[in-house]
């Protein structure tokens, strides 16, 4: 009873207070001008979001063309502090990287999100995975679209990144101190090889499905590891207890390889493709980064080997 | 001339990477060798003069005094970056609009494809197993390849062309690499796409790819040539036959590295296990071209038969 009496004196009519139209709101005094006032700043605000606490909150750096603004725009944000916060003038034509690297990494991204998208509407059974292809192509809203560019961003990622290896080689750039950052490189190209082909079985036609055929048979041929290789049979390799086998998850292209393949494919070789990626850029930036234009040395200049 | 199977062969979705490398390639490789030899000849030039070389930028693109070194990245690189991205993301729109990937039959064990090819980037692997069993051409061999990409940095000890484009200073290393890349691993992965049809027979562009087609050709071994008919004599007659490949593979290798002064100097900063690691890799890489002539033109099958192995 005596929570709502005192609620009931709260709403109480206003009273009139003073001859400049102020009143008293709940014991605070209400200025129309200054109401005005504040409105008026919210609508500046509007014309000026820069200038809002808000949006100071989100991009702590003034955007303008000082020096400083530039550095600390591209060094106080997660996405771009992998880059330095200058490079060398002539690293940024197009002629010397080609932008193999950067493509494939953003080729790399395209397809994780396709994947992720594709993933909705695949079950990896032998039972389902054609008919989602088929469901995909038919049904589903850009679904074709959607197969089509994960797809093509595959086969176009297999020839950038070759291509950035050939770059990587021609100007030199595996040589020291970028050594180990070349090798990291390397088996990032295994890895990017291993998901286009781990994908080619998931429709489970028969493109993939002879393609994973002549492929996992070669595995039979190991050398000590496949019951067809030289010394395989004397190690004691069967077709059920092979490297084979343990690719397929049985001795032929089936339910348990579909299955196989899909986990390969979507978490386990991306994490480790990842993780890799997330050495070699690292390492390109502590390796002092981009090689190169650099200044060409003479043969004269080299020095002695110090061992 | 079959102008139909050709347009077929060449225009298949799938394909469309192999016949785009057939131009990106050689464009790549131009583009990249074109600057190499404009350094090389600022090279000739700084070496003709001392004092020049001293004060000069040493790079062929322009620089004058006054003009920062370093850019900030943004806005000159990420702008690149995003046109980058933007063109990628259009060149794959208008690929994913107008070309359907391919999807066939569903998959049935009991109806081989004819020719049943692995995917386009293992075809290389795949066209070398006409030439050695599966345990070298599947096994063995990409393993080599992948060991030797990742010691590269460790046995090349030219110091020279870090960073920069050059032919002068790094021909043996470029020969090499283009040796590989383009001329075994690319080139192979186009044969494999374009020139094996049914059977995994050779079928020349603009051939029909006939499913009926027989090709009668005798495959001998070495030693059936030579005569030799019963083991052990066919092991070590193999054996030494391989021997002997080793022998003057590696001496014709040995006498490319030590061919000029330079790469003299080089072989002089090399340690003995980065030699014989170099020596190595270069004789199983001409291994392969060697095994490719011998089959294509003398339809040798194997050199060395024993009863464990075949090679």
């Amino acid at each position: 009873m005596e929570a709502s009496k005192k609620a009931a004196a709260k709403s109480a009519p206003l009273a009139t207070n003073g001859s400049n139209g102020s009143r008293q709101l709940l014991g605070v005094t209400v200025d129309p001008q200054e109401i005005k006032q504040k409105a008026l700043m919210d609508l500046n605000a509007i014309k000026q979001p820069t200038k809002t606490e808000v949006y100071k909150s989100i991009f702590r750096v003034k955007h303008d063309q000082t020096a400083r603004s530039r550095t600390l725009g591209v060094l106080s944000n997660v996405f771009l502090h992998l880059h330095p916060a200058r490079v060398n003038r002539d690293a940024v034509r197009f002629s010397f990287t080609w932008g193999m690297g950067g493509i494939s990494f953003y080729l790399f991204w395209v397809l994780t999100w396709t994947g992720v998208l594709l993933m909705f509407y695949y079950h990896p059974t032998k039972v389902q995975a054609f008919r989602d292809i088929l469901y995909l192509e038919h049904d589903v809203p850009f679904g074709k679209l959607l197969r089509n560019m994960h797809r093509w961003a595959a086969h176009a990622m297999v020839l950038t990144v070759q291509l950035h290896m050939f770059r990587v080689f021609l100007t030199g750039s595996y040589k020291k101190p970028r050594q180990f950052n070349w090798s990291v490189g390397v088996i990032l190209l295994v890895l990017t090889l291993l998901l286009s082909f781990t994908g080619y079985l998931l429709p489970d036609d028969q493109l993939g499905f002879w393609a994973v055929t002549v492929g996992t048979n070669m595995a039979r041929a190991t050398p000590m590891l496949g019951h067809e290789g030289p010394f395989g049979p004397q190690f004691g390799m069967t077709p059920f207890n092979d490297v084979r086998f343990a690719l397929l998850g049985g001795s032929i292209v089936d339910a348990n390889a579909l299955l196989r393949a899909y986990i390969w494919h979507c978490i386990a070789i991306p994490g480790f493709a990842a993780t890799f990626m997330i050495v070699h850029f690292w390492r390109v930036r502590k390796d002092g980064g981009i090689s190169g234009p650099n200044r060409i040395m003479l043969e004269s200049e080299i020095k002695p080997l110090r061992r | 001339m079959d102008w139909h199977q050709l347009w077929t062969i060449i225009s298949l979705p799938d394909n469309i990477p192999i016949v785009g490398m057939i131009f990106i390639i050689p464009f790549f490789t131009w583009f990249g060798l074109r600057q190499g030899f404009a350094n090389d000849r600022l090279l000739e030039k700084l070496e003709g003069d001392p004092k020049l070389a001293r004060a000069h930028h040493r790079k062929t693109q322009p620089f004058q005094k006054g003009w920062a070194r370093e850019l900030p990245v943004w806005p000159y690189l990420l702008r690149m970056e995003f046109l980058a991205v933007v063109i990628v993301t259009f060149i794959l729109m208008v690929w994913s609009i107008t070309l359907d990937a391919p999807l066939e039959e569903p998959a049935n064990p009991s109806l081989t494809m004819n020719p049943s090819k692995a995917p386009w980037y293992f075809l290389g692997l795949q066209e070398m197993l006409v030439y050695f069993d599966p345990w070298i051409a599947g096994v063995v061999m990409p393993t080599l390849i992948i060991i030797g990409l990742i010691v590269i940095p460790y046995i090349d000890e030219n110091p020279l062309g870090n960073g920069y484009y050059t032919y002068k200073q790094r021909k043996f290393a470029i020969w090499t690499f283009i040796f590989g890349f383009i001329i075994l691993w690319c080139s192979m992965i186009v044969i494999g796409t374009l020139i094996r049809g049914p059977g995994w027979m050779w079928f020349w562009p603009g051939m029909t790819w006939d499913h009926n087609r027989l090709i009668f050709e005798i495959n001998r071994d070495l030693h059936e040539i030579i005569g030799i008919t019963s083991q052990p004599w066919i092991g070590i007659f193999g054996g030494l036959v391989v021997g002997g490949f080793v022998t003057v593979a590696g001496y014709a290798c040995h006498r490319l590295i030590v061919a000029t002064e330079f790469t003299r100097r080089i072989l002089g900063r090399m340690s003995l296990l980065q030699y014989a690691i170099l020596q190595a890799l270069l004789i199983i890489m001409l291994a392969l071209p060697v095994k490719i002539l011998a089959r294509l033109l003398f339809r040798i099958k194997y050199v060395w038969v024993t009863p464990w192995f075949n090679v």
